[in-house]
């Protein structure tokens, strides 16, 4: 296995608790309105689309699509090889997206538009939501 | 102009040395740059009512980054006001400058000292740049760092600089409108050429499209020289009350128009258009504010922390439509000081270094005066400036009077 990347890990707190540990059972989760249905992310207790106020943690499929990218050659943090940082759009709602990193493939591959699903990597109880190419 | 821009004028301008490695406090460029802004705008030390910066001092960010806060430059100057500001949230950095426009709108202030200071160049010789990680792939013996606030979204994947969100939002734009490297470099090298121009740049050696397309990567599409070069420095400007009686032989500047909205959401990644982000706001909420139209533009002095931000602002401020930025800098032509639209006329924070915003206002006064030397663009009448990127925006026009 290789060796896993330095990580800053979140500091949790009561509303961004869920978020960190959902993975714990392979699922990802966002805090939806329990009125209509609306994803919120980041956690937040009011709902712009109906205005209802009971929200609550749900899984998603853990499916979308690559919206944008980067492939960062810079050492910020001390680790040296190239990496991906991807911003993923839920096929769950549009707009709907998380920043997080493409594993587990050729960096030369990424593309815009391609679909992703979620894995996840566990430090220290927090479970980094990540995501790898569906093969085509 | 509504009647709000029409109640204060940029009746002075100052600059302090800027270099990328000056080992100067921040209070002591500050100070230089203040008194150079209040002499050229007539004024004593004593006139000074009112003092504004942006972000000020406090916000966690650190003092190279933030430059001396209020209290602290109000003490050196012992200035007496009756009306202070210093913060980090709203128009970018131009808020400084708008909050400055309300008190003396307002009638809290006559005078206002306006200054941005940064010593970012001096620290990253001190200490080198600020490392994040251990590089030992796990935190090292101490307990790895914790990331709350709205940092948690990105810094925790290694997405730590604005280099890495922006680069996102570069390649949407790539990727939804064709644009290609050759044409975002022109950025870059349009900056480097007015540069040479500009002796108090800091780097002004010639750069060809070839050496900017030869830089390293950063992160794609992000080449080394798409990235401003962080320097030492302070900019100040005097906003005054527009009926006070000059004393000056030099034209001031007037505010044509404000741009501060933000109608999208404020986020790196949930912005409904990475394309554009909050520079579309600002940049319709500016037009909306004024008769004058892009066409009336003499020149524009927009935001180039990343080479890409300044064509976010092309199309934002609408010198080009949305998407057609790539086509409109090609080959450089337009946008060089002889073109249809000169643009970072002093080098912008690529080549002539980061003063974080308030480079563009000095810059866009010294032309509206006639007194930028050999990069003059001929009577420039009515300058347009931005500042910011991603979620943040904010946009001036000003006009030449008198």
């Amino acid at each position: 296995m290789t060796q896993q990347p330095f990580r800053v890990l979140p500091a949790l707190d009561d509303d961004n608790e869920f978020f960190w540990t959902s993975g714990a059972d392979g699922r990802l989760r966002f805090m939806r309105c329990q009125v209509c249905g609306y994803y919120l992310h980041p956690p937040s207790p009011w709902c712009p689309e109906c205005s209802g106020t009971e929200v609550a943690p749900e899984p998603v499929s853990g499916r979308g699509r690559v919206h944008s990218f980067t492939v960062n050659h810079q050492s910020w943090d001390g680790g040296s090889e190239p990496y991906a940082i991807v911003l993923v759009e839920l096929e769950e709602q549009a707009g709907l997206r998380l920043t997080s990193n493409l594993v587990g493939g050729d960096l030369g591959v990424i593309e815009i538009g391609r679909k992703v699903r979620v894995v996840f990597e566990e430090r220290d109880g927090i479970f980094f939501p990540l995501f790898e190419l569906v093969p085509t | 102009m509504t009647d709000f821009e029409n109640r204060s004028i940029i009746s002075g301008i100052g600059q302090s040395q800027i270099g990328r490695r000056l080992y100067r406090t921040g209070i002591d460029l500050t100070v230089e740059a203040a008194l150079e802004a209040i002499a050229d705008a007539g004024l004593e030390v004593g006139d000074i009512d009112g003092i504004a910066t942006y972000p000020g001092a406090g916000g966690g960010a650190g003092e190279a980054f933030s430059g001396p806060g209020t209290p602290q430059v109000q003490d050196a100057l012992r200035l007496e006001v009756d009306w202070h500001s210093g913060g980090i949230e709203g128009a970018a950095q131009l808020a400084a400058i708008v909050n400055a426009m309300m008190a003396v709108g307002a009638g809290l202030a006559t005078h206002v000292l306006v200054y941005r200071t940064v010593t970012e160049a001096s620290a990253q010789g001190s200490g080198g740049r600020a490392g994040i990680g251990t590089g030992d792939g796990g935190g090292g013996g101490g307990a790895p760092p914790r990331m709350g606030g709205t940092l948690q979204w990105s810094i925790p994947f290694r997405a730590y600089s604005a280099a890495n969100w922006l680069a996102m939002n570069a390649q949407r734009h790539f990727h939804e409108f064709g644009t290609t490297p050759e044409q975002m470099g022109q950025i870059a090298v349009n900056a480097r050429r007015n540069a040479g121009l500009n002796d108090q740049a800091v780097y002004r050696e010639p750069m060809t499209l070839d050496d900017y397309l030869d830089s390293r990567i950063i992160t794609t599409p992000f080449r080394l020289f798409d990235c401003d070069a962080p320097v030492d420095g302070s900019t100040a400007l005097i906003v005054s009350r527009a009926d006070h009686v000059r004393n000056v032989d030099h034209p001031c500047a007037r505010f044509e128009a404000v741009g501060t909205a933000l109608r999208g959401r404020p986020s790196w990644d949930q912005f409904d258009d990475m394309t554009t982000m909050a520079a579309r706001d600002a940049g319709a909420h500016l037009w909306e504010r004024t008769d004058l139209t892009p066409a009336d533009v003499d020149v524009a002095e927009l935001y180039d922390g990343f080479s890409f931000l300044a064509m976010t602002w092309l199309e934002a401020l609408g010198f080009c439509g949305k998407g057609e930025s790539g086509p409109f800098i090609e080959g450089g032509s337009r946008i060089a000081l002889e073109g249809e639209l000169p643009l970072n006329t002093h080098g912008g924070q690529l080549s002539a270094g980061r003063l974080h915003g308030f480079g563009f206002v000095h810059e866009a006064c010294l032309q509206l005066r006639g007194e930028a030397g050999e990069r003059q663009v001929p009577d420039v009448a009515v300058a347009a400036v931005a500042n910011g990127g991603g979620p943040i925006a904010g946009a001036l026009l000003l006009t030449r009077d008198g």
